[in-house]
């Protein structure tokens, strides 16, 4: 059943699209059992699947491990808002410029951080998101509105709102459709299943190819004839416009952007949910940001009659030792829980989670390919030719 | 007409003259053997040829054109491929596409922003590598990870990458080390093959006189950073001054 996801032709990859589709469009479906089916929690997942699956457009397929990728994420979420002040409350210029000025920003980070490579290149990305969160507090306040944030007014020129919507909702509003509830929900999962189509296109092209071959030999990539410095930076850039088009979305639902999305921890993150879910896997990223999200909203909000009911099985004595050993990794130790998981991943499956599902898979359907020679490496997975 | 003019070029790192007054001139259609003790310069030549290094002074001219100065990529889409000593090869990736790679540089240039093309798509590419694969025996494994390779199928792997870019000039830094017996002469077998055939033009360093002596039309002897003797192999074997570099003058 997953032998699709080893396969990289044509077919199998607009079955995996289509799959993904479903399982995105249904997911106020699926995700009831898991008390998880809030329009604004999907639309969370969403998002932060958008801003993994960019980031892992660089990380997974260069290599490059940028620690300031919330920059962007805060660069397309203050455009959005100006957009929205400005020019009014449709989100699609709002994000079209968000991308664009996104990219812009992500050039010219990209353009000085990627003279270095390593430990290097990741300080240098830190330092340029660190201070744009600190300019965006300080210097740039006229803009970024500095501690309180910039948000829409009612006193905002919004030049194409036509007079009726200025006693609307200042929420963003798709022709006439108000983005909240499952609106904004299913707005950001077109948009998700959109990109997600495109990071697709990028895993199976040329270029992908040689963004690989940075990822592994940037010495013989020169010396076969190509120039490293643009395919890095290209991946950069695209990851950038990835971060700056989540940013955006955030903003649809509560037309509000502040700096701290821009903080290192957001940068950080990213990088977790990416190596999480797996690296360099197509879908990986998009889980390890769901998972992340799912432990940081539902996971935490566990509390001790939660746990009551799950132990109240157990004779007296022991569900009290079950509950307050349980507690330490639920609620406010969430944390706890997220970590442990994080290492038990990073130590026994460097492929992530989606390298879990593959061999599971292959140990309950593929036994009899089991002595094959070894065909790919587990690690980086569906990459493709 | 030589393809390849290497003038007066010298090296120093630090107080070590690496290079000295090396003069080399490569024809085309030939396979020009380098060969002299460890530490002769033989590499650091190469290093200079493919612009992983820049002479301190003297010229470099690869058909009419300088190299000096001129970045690596640059002086790959102009026509000179390399194999390394150490196998430089995308150890992540599979062998197919570790031979992909070059082709499609050789057809695009060296940057090409094209995420809507489908790899899938691309049989020509893809059949080119298969050929260049078969050629250096390694066609079976097309999908296996290179880094599980052993050294000498790295070795023909790089190879078959730098066949793949169909290059005016191939350098081999000791192509056949680390190889078992039969795998030289199969190695040697391709590389006379091509020579013959494509008529390639290579620049070959080797320890191996069982090679150097069944490939090359012109050996060049290279001693502590300076060129001892080039002339034909057949006139080399007998040189005094070649066995006095190799054996310290002893007297055979």
């Amino acid at each position: 059943m997953m032998n699709f996801l080893d396969k990289d032709n044509l077919q199998s990859d607009i079955v995996l699209i289509v799959i993904f589709t479903i399982a995105i469009l249904t997911m106020p479906i699926w995700l009831q059992p898991f008390g998880a089916a809030y329009p604004d929690l999907m639309q969370k997942f969403a998002i932060f699947g958008i801003f993994a699956t960019g980031f892992n457009i660089l990380f997974g397929l260069t290599g490059y491990l940028s620690f300031g990728h919330a920059a962007f994420l805060g660069v397309g979420s203050y455009t959005a808002v100006w957009s929205f002040k400005l020019l009014g409350m449709n989100p699609l210029p709002a994000l079209v410029l968000a991308v664009i000025a996104a990219g812009i920003f992500a050039l010219a980070i990209g353009y000085l951080s990627l003279r270095r490579t390593g430990i290097y290149f990741s300080i240098l990305t830190l330092a340029f998101a660190q201070m744009s969160y600190n300019l965006a507090y300080s210097v740039l306040t006229p803009i970024t509105n500095g501690e309180t944030g910039l948000r829409v007014l009612r006193s905002d020129p919004r030049i194409f709102d036509g007079n009726g919507s200025e006693t609307g909702p200042l929420v963003a509003n798709l022709f006439g459709i108000e983005m909240t509830g499952l609106s904004g929900f299913y707005f950001c999962a077109v948009v998700l299943i959109l990109v997600s189509w495109f990071a697709i296109m990028i895993f199976r092209s040329p270029f992908g190819l040689m963004l690989k071959a940075v990822k592994t030999n940037q010495n013989r990539m020169g010396y076969t004839g190509l120039n490293t410095r643009p395919y890095a930076l290209a991946a950069f850039i695209i990851s950038g416009m990835y971060a700056g088009l989540a940013g955006a979305l955030m903003c649809i639902t509560d037309p509000l952007a502040g700096a701290e999305r821009m903080q290192w921890t957001a940068s950080g993150e990213v990088v977790l949910m990416t190596i999480l879910g797996g690296a360099g896997t197509l879908m990986g990223p998009m889980l390890g940001a769901g998972l992340i999200k799912y432990f940081e909203n539902i996971f935490s909000s566990f509390n001790e009659s939660t746990l009551e009911s799950v132990f109240h099985f157990l004779p007296e004595g022991m569900r009290e030792a079950a509950i307050s050993v349980a507690g330490l990794f639920v609620g406010e130790g969430w944390h706890l829980t997220l970590g442990l998981m994080f290492m038990i991943v990073v130590i026994f499956l460097p492929g992530g989670i989606i390298e879990g599902l593959r061999r599971l898979a292959k140990a309950v359907f593929g036994r009899k390919r089991a002595d094959d020679t070894p065909q790919r490496g587990g690690d980086t997975a569906p990459t493709g030719h | 007409m030589s393809l390849l003019e290497v003038n007066d070029v010298n090296k120093a790192f630090g107080g070590l003259k690496a290079l000295n007054h090396i003069n080399l001139s490569v024809k085309e259609g030939s396979v020009h053997a380098i060969i002299g003790p460890n530490g002769a310069g033989k590499s650091t030549l190469l290093n200079c040829l493919i612009g992983r290094l820049i002479p301190d002074s003297g010229t470099v001219t690869f058909g009419g054109r300088s190299l000096i100065g001129v970045r690596p990529y640059e002086i790959n889409q102009i026509g000179v491929s390399r194999v390394f000593q150490t196998p430089e090869i995308f150890g992540e990736l599979s062998l197919i596409d570790n031979v992909m790679i070059p082709s499609l540089a050789h057809r695009d240039g060296t940057f090409k922003l094209n995420p809507w093309h489908r790899m899938d798509g691309e049989a020509e590419i893809r059949d080119h590598a298969m050929s260049n694969l078969a050629d250096v025996g390694l066609a079976e494994k097309s999908e296996i990870i290179a880094d599980s390779l052993s050294r000498g199928d790295k070795r023909r792997l790089e190879l078959a990458m730098c066949l793949s870019q169909d290059p005016k000039l191939l350098l081999l830094d000791e192509p056949t080390a680390g190889m078992a017996r039969h795998d030289t002469n199969r190695t040697i077998d391709l590389l006379k093959e091509i020579s013959e055939r494509r008529g390639q033009t290579m620049v070959v360093i080797e320890h191996d006189m069982h090679v150097v002596f069944s490939l090359a039309h012109y050996v060049t002897v290279m001693a502590q950073g300076g060129v001892i003797v080039e002339d034909r192999p057949e006139n080399i074997k007998g040189n005094p001054k070649v066995q006095e570099a190799y054996l310290g003058g002893a007297h055979l």
